[in-house]
């Protein structure tokens, strides 16, 4: 059932849950850091709108700069700004920032340590119709193995609104990821959200297996599990929104109580999520682990909810893996 | 005010930097030698006459602030900010080895008077230009020096960087190239030309200067004429000769990223010959230059 201290939306499981894309948060996110203090500044590279820079854009036109189609540019110029004491947020695809731009921000932001907060928009397949150029499924992945970087992943406008605001408060570079699509706002405002701490947002009487998602995905996690309470398998959903730095303590927990693990993420099976709760378990508590994401494959063109079928991400997808899951476990634990 | 015994005492003070930045090198046994060299004199300038700044106290909020581009030039940096008296000279023996505040390339919060972490190409100008605009955002005085290297105007980020430069009218902002002509594979108008240089920065307008890099009473002028500009930023292209004061260095590019001691010689004298023969060269070149020693 639903985990009480999630303060998840009573519409969770209905028609009528609103719909709302992540960037939008981070659009509300930058305006209530700018307002809270005045070194917030926003960069980014001919992508106001798209980006929801432009929230900001109108409200500081003063500390609001347009760097034109130059993401290498935006992520050195954000390291002069953050040495100088500015906390410069910096916009664009996630294909191109961090995409393009990798080597200037392992250099002059992660090496630096300067306080750039990146943010990586229109991530995952779900971006649709323009394609795999514009997917970007890798960021989390070459984002998390810089040292000093944390990487965050919102889950709905609401918790991308939190996540952005919680960002400007961390001294040091942080990655944040966002999606395109309108996508179901299932937390509320009542919904905890600290970085680094994962949240149980489902807890099933008994569980057998736990479900770890971040991002707009767990919304599938949450009608998966709703599922497989009427088909007897109880489960536990994890939101692991902070996947650097992984929350091992809450992460083990669960673990040792349901012993097996599906992690899901639009992005590849390596290096993301699942890879980063594999290197825990693997290292603590081994045990067996269904990784639904990209598999070592480029998306393409379509409709989000075509591509979320033929990539394995949508509900019944889930159910499988979890049923998958389930059974390696029985096979170990008897 | 520059008088006639003051830019003698920098022209000594130059060669003495050089002196340590062979024996820094060679002690090393790996590092970079033609671009070190080359700029030299204008490191001299910099931190023995234009820069506000206070070696005691490193992040004085109103230093003026030098981004150096080309990181892979730190052994000029690091000598000269020994001899200004950031950290003491001995400590140059430690360079490239562990444990080290004076990294291979420059670590930003390694080694006080370092701004900015460099070595990857391309990335100091776009830096300087944050750090410039901070400073005109806070109504901050100081101001921001980038020196950048010729070969690195291979890389796109530079010409990104110099574009939004002429855009925000950046007046605060000073570039100056080592335009030494080299690079690792050759020279530069072989590898990708870079001519009309001067013309392309106008192009972006930039107000554009041309030195001797190696005179500093006109390389200071240059930069006393940049302070003056109010309507764009300046690029102060300083000429020079990379490997400057050791004869067999200058101007050939194969030294470009190795230290005394590493390369053919004819007859393949041993480390130690090559490093006394720079360091005659200089002494030659120079007049009666003294050397501080590092022992």
């Amino acid at each position: 059932m639903i985990h009480k201290e999630a303060h998840l939306s009573d519409s969770l499981f209905t028609p009528e849950i609103s719909q709302r894309p992540t960037r939008d948060g981070y659009g509300e996110g930058i305006v209530l850091a700018g307002r809270a203090n005045p070194r917030v500044v926003a960069l980014t590279a001919d992508l106001s709108e798209s980006t929801r820079s432009n929230f900001f854009e109108k409200e500081f036109p003063d500390r609001f700069f347009e760097l034109g189609v130059a993401e290498q540019n935006m992520a050195t110029v954000a390291a002069g700004l953050a040495v100088s004491g500015k906390i410069p947020f910096i916009a664009s695809y996630a294909t191109f920032s961090p995409g393009r731009n990798w080597e200037q921000i392992r250099t002059t932001i992660s090496y630096n340590d300067a306080n750039v907060k990146i943010a990586g928009h229109h991530a995952g397949i779900s971006v649709g119709p323009d394609g795999a150029t514009h997917q970007a499924i890798e960021d989390i992945a070459t984002m998390r193995v810089m040292a000093n970087m944390r990487v965050i992943v919102p889950c709905d406008a609401i918790e991308a609104r939190k996540a952005t605001v919680a960002a400007a408060r961390i001294v040091g570079p942080v990655y944040l990821r966002f999606g395109r699509g309108k996508t179901p706002v299932f937390t509320t405002e009542k919904t905890p959200f600290v970085p680094g701490i994962a949240q149980i947002l489902w807890q099933g009487k008994k569980p057998q297996v736990v479900i770890i998602g971040c991002g707009p995905l767990l919304h599938n996690a949450l009608l998966a599990a709703k599922e497989l309470q009427k088909q007897k398998l109880e489960v536990v959903v994890l939101n692991m929104h902070t996947i650097k730095p992984l929350d091992e303590k809450t992460l083990l927990a669960v673990v040792a109580k349901c012993g097996a693990v599906v992690t899901i993420e639009e992005h590849q099976v390596m290096g993301g999520l699942g890879g980063a709760v594999a290197e825990v378990l693997a290292k603590k508590l081994p045990t067996p682990m269904e990784f639904i994401g990209m598999q070592n494959t480029f998306g393409e063109s379509g409709t989000p909810a075509q591509l979320m079928e033929k990539y394995g991400m949508d509900v019944s997808a889930i159910i499988a893996a979890v049923r998958r899951a389930a059974e390696r476990r029985i096979s170990i634990r008897g | 005010m520059l008088t006639t015994t003051k830019i003698k005492q920098m022209e000594l003070e130059a060669n003495a930097i050089r002196a340590n930045i062979i024996e820094t090198l060679v002690e090393a046994g790996s590092g970079h030698s033609a671009g070190p060299l080359g700029m030299a004199d204008i490191f001299t300038a910099f931190y023995f006459h234009i820069l506000a700044h206070k070696p005691k106290q490193p992040t004085w909020a109103d230093r003026d602030r030098l981004i150096l581009s080309n990181g892979h030039i730190c052994p000029v940096q690091y000598v000269t900010l020994a001899h200004a008296g950031y950290f003491p000279v001995q400590e140059l023996l430690t360079l490239r080895k562990l444990n080290s505040r004076l990294q291979g390339h420059p670590h930003r919060g390694s080694l006080p008077g370092i701004e900015t972490t460099s070595g990857p190409l391309g990335s100091g100008l776009s830096q300087a230009i944050g750090v410039a605009l901070a400073a005109r955002m806070d109504k901050k005085t100081y101001r921001t020096y980038a020196l950048l290297s010729d070969g690195e105007h291979n890389e796109g980020n530079i010409w990104e960087a110099v574009m939004l430069a002429g855009k925000l009218k950046l007046h605060n902002l000073t570039a100056v190239i080592d335009r030494n002509n080299i690079q690792i594979d050759g020279y530069t108008e072989d590898i990708m030309p870079l001519e009309p240089l001067r013309e392309k920065y106008e192009a972006f307008n930039w107000h554009v200067l041309e030195v001797n890099g190696h005179d500093i009473p006109a390389f200071v002028a240059a930069v006393n004429e940049a302070k003056a500009i109010y309507e764009k930023p300046t690029v102060i292209i300083a000429h020079t000769i990379p490997g400057k004061g050791v004869d067999y260095m200058e101007n050939d590019y194969k030294w470009h990223g190795n230290p005394p001691g590493i390369m053919d010689m004819p007859g393949e004298p041993p480390k130690k010959e090559q490093e006394r023969d720079a360091l005659r060269s200089l002494r030659t070149l120079g007049g009666s230059i003294e050397c501080h020693h590092l022992e």
